[in-house]
């Protein structure tokens, strides 16, 4: 160490660094490099760009012969938008894994009594995870929507089926809300992943929100028939459609009520953070 | 020589005052007090599942305590608005993703508390790890991984530090480096509690015992007084011309009886008068020791109805 150097740390650290960064920055730096030096997160995203376009591609390869065979009322409804963003529905499974394991990876090597000693301000760690989810989920998930929205329409047109462009009224929207829908999966992810502290656990969860309880909704009594216009896979994801669901007026209130249900789920994965014993 | 240290090394002293932890009906720590004295190693001593690394969570935030408080400096831990720049810890060396690099490892840790990047570079230099820094700690040793964890308790420079069970698992090199580690870190001002179910491991690092057992503090003593109250003045002696020396020793009035060996167990006079007698009689010492074992018989005595406890209990 040099003699200037030696001069600059003999100042005290907390006066230096602090007018320099937050102490939130400082947590979501922490937490961006915890991200990005493991291999496994861009194995995680590699994966997602392949599964996710390459169901895009099988999906909308033979997509042809099927207008070719629908009833010109089956046409009316043919939303050629929705059709290449169906691949949500894998995605979102993806993206979950990615929010779960930025937790659960933490509990499974002991790593959350380090990271916690290191930023006892338990909130702020959370927090920090939570936005660092939101945004890599959010700009992963948006990017997949629209790179699965060009590809599929342009498969579209070689086949001579109807397709859609961007600027077509609904679309873009469509498209957006796909983003958006991941985004909040991706935090719903992670705070299963703090209630149940294990990768297990909280994968076995979500595929039961995202897939089993959709599978089974029929089975679902009466009064409890409203949870459905708001939950994943369901009401939510009519956000991806532009022909307009008469069950659905407004999709995007649908996904609204979700994000809430998201949040209440978080709300309860700080309380219980804050409070739990490591 | 401070390696490590750039400045003077901010020292605080650990306070635990009637600290207990209550699991449902089970009471883990039971109204527990001592303190942990800068410039000193403070052995926590106790059998396992007597509540060292639980008092230690509760030091370090990590555990919420049922009644009392821990403090260092005065402060709670998570009122240390940078807490690695005053407290370090090492609780569980296999606690890192297998799958990141040491450096990465640190160098999150440390950008965590707004430490400048170059002190992942000092710390892995102090711990011998410089050259396995871009490796995952995945394929680390167990005592490399030690390492590992005590470069990350010594990232913020702190005054104090808190290894739990440091030794437990290393082989005999890496169990004589973190003696000697520890024994530095304290010289260089700092104060340093670690935890040992092992007298033995203590008897050569430690300048303080705090010694629980049950949740309940049994002792809380200078290792120089434990070792007068306890090892009654048992000498392992080894020596150019034992039997002679025994009958000398005999007629000073100690007890004598024979060690593995051919050593010589001496009860009844101190190492000095034991070496004074040899020195004028020209008797050459090749050993001249407290015995070990009765250290740890004293601290099996000591501990012995907590053990019963919990073996009845659980």
């Amino acid at each position: 160490m040099s003699t200037l150097a030696e001069a600059r740390s003999a100042a005290s650290p907390e006066a230096r660094h602090e007018a320099r960064t937050t102490p939130f920055t400082r947590t979501l730096h922490t937490e961006w490099i915890k991200f990005r030096s493991l291999r496994s997160t861009w194995y995680t995203l590699a994966g997602l760009a392949l599964a996710g376009l390459g169901i895009t591609a099988l999906g909308m390869g033979s997509v042809g012969a099927e207008y070719a065979g629908l009833t010109d009322a089956e046409r009316l409804d043919w939303d050629p938008t929705s059709q290449s963003l169906t691949t949500y529905l894998v995605a979102q499974l993806i993206i979950g894994v990615l929010g779960i394991l930025v937790v659960t990876s933490e509990y499974a090597t002991g790593l959350i009594q380090t990271s916690l000693a290191a930023t006892p301000r338990r909130h702020r760690l959370l927090a920090a995870k939570a936005v660092l989810v939101t945004v890599v989920a959010a700009v992963a998930g948006q990017t997949l929507m629209f790179a699965s929205f060009f590809l599929g329409q342009a498969m579209l047109g070689t086949q001579g089926v109807p397709n859609a462009s961007i600027s077509d009224p609904g679309v873009l929207s469509a498209v957006v809300g796909g983003g958006v829908y991941l985004a909040a999966i991706s935090l719903l992810a992670l705070a299963l992943g703090v209630i149940l502290r294990a990768t297990a656990g909280a994968l076995a969860t979500l595929v039961a929100i995202i897939f089993l309880i959709p599978g089974f909704a029929g089975l679902l009594p009466g009064w409890l028939g409203w949870l459905l216009d708001f939950w994943p896979t369901l009401g939510a994801a009519e956000v991806l459609a532009t022909v307009p669901d008469p069950d659905y007026p407004a999709p995007w209130l649908n996904l609204a009520g979700m994000c809430l249900g998201v949040a209440a789920t978080l709300a309860v994965a700080f309380v219980l953070f804050r409070r739990r014993d490591v | 020589m401070n390696l490590l240290s750039s400045g003077p090394v901010r020292t605080h002293r650990i306070d635990v005052r009637g600290l207990t932890k209550k699991y449902g009906p089970a009471t883990v720590v039971d109204n527990l007090s001592f303190t942990v004295e800068p410039g000193h190693v403070t052995g926590f001593l106790g059998p396992n599942g007597a509540g060292k690394s639980t008092t230690m969570k509760m030091i370090l935030g990590l555990a919420a305590p049922t009644q009392g408080s821990a403090t260092i400096g005065g402060l709670h831990y998570h009122d240390l608005p940078v807490p690695l720049v005053h407290v370090g810890a090492l609780l569980d060396a296999g606690a890192v993703h297998g799958s990141r690099t040491a450096h990465d490892h640190l160098l999150a840790l440390a950008a965590s508390n707004g430490l400048p990047a170059g002190r992942v570079g000092a710390v892995l230099e102090r711990t011998g790890l410089t050259s396995v820094a871009r490796k995952h700690a995945g394929e680390f040793s167990l005592g490399m991984r030690q390492r590992l964890g005590i470069a990350a308790a010594l990232l913020g420079d702190p005054g104090v530090l808190i290894f739990d069970e440091p030794v437990n698992g290393l082989d005999p090199e890496g169990i004589r480096w973190i003696r000697g580690f520890m024994r530095s870190l304290a010289r260089e001002g700092r104060a340093v509690l670690v935890s040992s179910h092992l007298m033995s491991e203590m008897a050569q690092t430690a300048d303080h015992l705090v010694v629980i057992g049950r949740g309940r503090l049994i002792a809380d003593t200078s290792m120089t007084d434990f070792m007068a109250a306890n090892s009654e003045g048992t000498s392992l002696v080894r020596c150019s011309e034992p039997a002679v020396f025994a009958r000398m020793l005999t007629a000073a009035g100690a007890t004598v009886r024979d060690g593995l060996e051919s050593s010589l167990v001496v009860a009844g006079l101190t190492g000095a008068e034991i070496g004074r007698l040899a020195a004028y009689n020209d008797i050459v010492l090749s050993e001249l020791a407290p015995q070990q074992a009765s250290l740890e018989d004293a601290f099996m005595e000591l501990t012995k109805d907590s053990l019963e406890y919990l073996g009845a209990t659980s």
